[in-house]
């Protein structure tokens, strides 16, 4: 890397740094040369930081009035909601800060596919981060649990029972996850636990994450690799910093938005009925940023090769960074690329509305023909378009794009119509 | 290309937003009326939620438990704010078990402003009993567990009527046309004058209708109003800040040479 040696001004830092080298870290931290060129949709990193630290720091005091017990959880949250002070505020931001949160790792993992972030050399920080998109969906659905609704206990009743596919072992594992033969008392206590556990695993992830960022540095729109520091590099304090915080900051009216004035458009009304074994609700869905997902375990008929087709979805993410054979990391100069970029972008989305529909006629057929197609776009579309695609010639650096009427320019001026503004 | 690309999304999206609030049952749509607990600073009207109460109470109460409600909630900021006076006096009124007390035994008392709603019924059991097998759902949170919300609860208590020509009714089933599957076991519950308001007004089906409705959603949301002032607040600091760091990052941001 091309940090310069760094040696605190003061005597007590110096002792201090020698032997333990935060000031080290710190000054790494603040000189991190960092293309000039991020767009906004660069920001992301630093909104999900926040998403994490925000429900971390809501849900620790949601646990100290919570009760996990099957009799008493509903009506904790009742009483989180009308004694205890500001409770609605805490509970209504760690309930669609979740929603923020998907929100914003969905916008990362699609700016990380439409720039080619996850090819050499940053396989490790990609898979990292569908690691942490793991847990964030297990720390999610465990929350939902929580609340003890309707919504929860039949939400929890569908997914644990998806282990029960598995061959031979799968009845003894889902009793073994629930606790007893049923979702009950013993399965929403565990959940609290694992809920609360998860989220510092994904703290420590997010350490590793960005360690392992630090180590080539930031992609940019361009895609090409940069030297560090250079003309196209900027120091990430104060300039992604800043930049970064207004990005924030616009996120967070968005956020306020609907936690002060639509606080529970994103959830299901349902899940403000306790719990009942003995009423099903009439159609059971799980939380918008499960639903694609969802689409696709529901589309195929065999229940273990649906959780199976589920599982690879998620998966098949891990090994993009081979299954992309294109050099070229950016979609800016890969002009076919980009159309079936969007075409995915459009695939998912159907995915999730068919998600959320009744699995029958029409949406099924549809659902079927979207997971089809998002499992071709990894395993047909990207291989073959790596060898054919003829993608446009690359800048030198991210000063000096490439002379003479190249027709992608257009294209990438979308990227610098952005950098305009800041300018 | 880009332009059909970004038609194209605009038209799925749209789709999708406008279909998720459509469930697959087709419902008529909500009766229109004006709820003083919208928008941007939304307040409960104050009588309206003391008739509400008085609807609740004389009405509602019989079948339907209010197990998360207080009574000092009745006189708290935000709420009907009955006087503390007003409060402790419909407390009296009703009669909880305590104890058990030194000699071991329970016994029955006036309730306090610090004792939950009194319920109906024991428990769900004698409540199922009591109503022909249908259980008559708790409404501390009811608002919130019903798509459609308030809109929802006023269309429904005004939605019944004789049922179109070959619907069959059992004993004891009704028909609504806002009900999922068109059959409730609730029979009409409001109708003109069935109460006399403390405060005057006409006592109509439609004006009960909407009392009894605002006083369900304050008792669902009873820190809405808090909720609509802090967020007010919120956005409004947000904003203003929001604008000072774009200034402050475009000065930064103009010491880096321009871009080719």
């Amino acid at each position: 890397m091309s940090d310069h040696e760094y040696t605190p001004s003061s005597k007590f830092g110096k002792w201090f740094n020698d032997r333990l080298p935060l000031l080290t870290l710190a000054n790494h931290l603040t000189d991190y040369p960092t293309p000039k060129n991020l767009n906004y949709w660069w920001t992301f990193g630093g909104i999900l930081t926040f998403c994490l630290i925000t429900q971390i720091v809501t849900g620790l005091v949601l646990a100290m009035h919570y009760i996990a017990h099957a009799d008493m959880a509903f009506s904790s949250v009742e009483h989180i909601m009308r004694d205890v002070n500001y409770g609605w505020l805490l509970r209504y931001v760690h309930a669609n800060g979740a929603s923020m949160f998907f929100l914003a790792v969905y916008i990362h993992i699609f700016r990380s596919l439409f720039y080619g972030s996850y090819k050499s050399p940053r396989e490790i920080i990609w898979i990292l981060g569908i690691i942490i998109y793991l847990l964030m969906m297990a720390a999610a659905f465990m929350g939902y649990v929580l609340p003890w609704g309707q919504m929860s206990f039949w939400g929890a009743t569908v997914i644990t029972n998806l282990f029960s596919a598995i061959p031979l072992v799968g009845e003894s594992i889902t009793t073994w996850l629930w606790g007893g033969y049923s979702v009950d008392n013993p399965t929403l206590t565990r959940f609290f636990t694992l809920h609360y556990l998860i989220p510092f695993l994904i703290l420590g992830l997010v350490v590793l994450h960005i360690w392992a960022l630090h180590v080539p540095g930031n992609n940019n729109p361009v895609g090409i690799d940069i030297k560090k520091p250079s003309k196209d590099t900027v120091p990430f304090h104060p300039y992604i910093v800043i930049k970064d915080a207004f990005a924030l900051l616009m996120f967070c009216i968005v956020f306020a938005l609907f936690v002060f004035y639509q606080p529970n458009i994103l959830g299901h009304a349902d899940n403000y009925i306790e719990a009942d074994p003995l009423v099903t609700p009439a159609h059971i869905v799980p939380e918008w940023y499960l639903l694609p997902f969802y689409a696709i375990l529901r589309s195929v008929p065999d229940k273990l090769m649906g959780v199976v087709a589920m599982l690879s979805a998620i998966l098949i993410l891990a090994a993009l960074p081979w299954l992309d054979t294109s050099k070229v990391r950016s979609a800016v100069f890969r002009p076919l690329f980009r159309q079936f970029y969007w075409i995915l972008v459009a695939d998912v989305l159907i995915l999730g509305y068919v998600g959320a529909m009744p699995a029958e006629g029409l949406y099924l057929l549809i659902a079927r023909v979207a997971t089809a197609y998002y499992f071709a776009h990894f395993l047909i579309i990207l291989p073959v378009l790596g060898w054919k695609e003829k993608t446009t010639p690359l800048p030198l650096s991210i000063t000096e794009p490439v002379l003479g009427g190249s027709p992608n320019l257009a294209a990438a001026r979308s990227d610098e119509k952005i950098e305009k503004t800041i300018k | 290309m880009s332009k059909l690309k970004n038609i194209l999304f605009v038209l799925i999206f749209s789709i999708i937003v406008l279909n998720s609030s459509n469930s697959a049952e087709k419902s008529p749509p909500f009766l229109e009326t004006k709820w003083t607990f919208k928008g941007l600073f939304g307040k409960f009207d104050r009588a309206s939620l003391q008739r509400g109460y008085q609807v609740y109470t004389e009405v509602c109460a019989s079948c339907h438990s209010m197990k998360y409600l207080t009574y000092r909630n009745l006189a708290e900021k935000g709420g009907p704010e009955f006087s503390e006076a007003e409060a402790k006096a419909i407390a009296a009124s009703f009669e909880v078990t305590d104890g058990p007390d030194s000699t071991g035994e329970m016994f029955v008392r006036p309730a306090k402003l610090s004792d939950k709603f009194v319920m109906p019924y024991a428990n769900e059991q004698e409540a199922k009993a009591a109503n022909g097998g249908a259980y008559p759902p708790d409404m501390s949170v009811l608002v919130k567990a019903r798509k459609g919300g308030a809109d929802y609860i006023y269309s429904l208590l005004l939605g019944y009527s004789e049922p179109p020509e070959g619907v069959e009714l059992d004993d004891g089933v009704y028909y609504n046309k806002y009900m999922y599957g068109n059959k409730i076991k609730m029979p009409a519950p409001l109708s003109d004058d069935l109460i006399e308001y403390t405060d005057g007004t006409k006592a109509t089906a439609e004006q009960m209708s909407k009392d009894v409705t605002n006083f369900l959603m304050w008792s669902a949301e009873p820190h809405l109003e808090q909720r609509h002032k802090t967020g007010f607040r919120v956005i409004a600091y947000l904003i203003i800040l929001t604008i000072l760091v774009y200034f402050t990052m475009k000065k930064i941001w103009s010491r880096v040479e321009p871009k080719v």
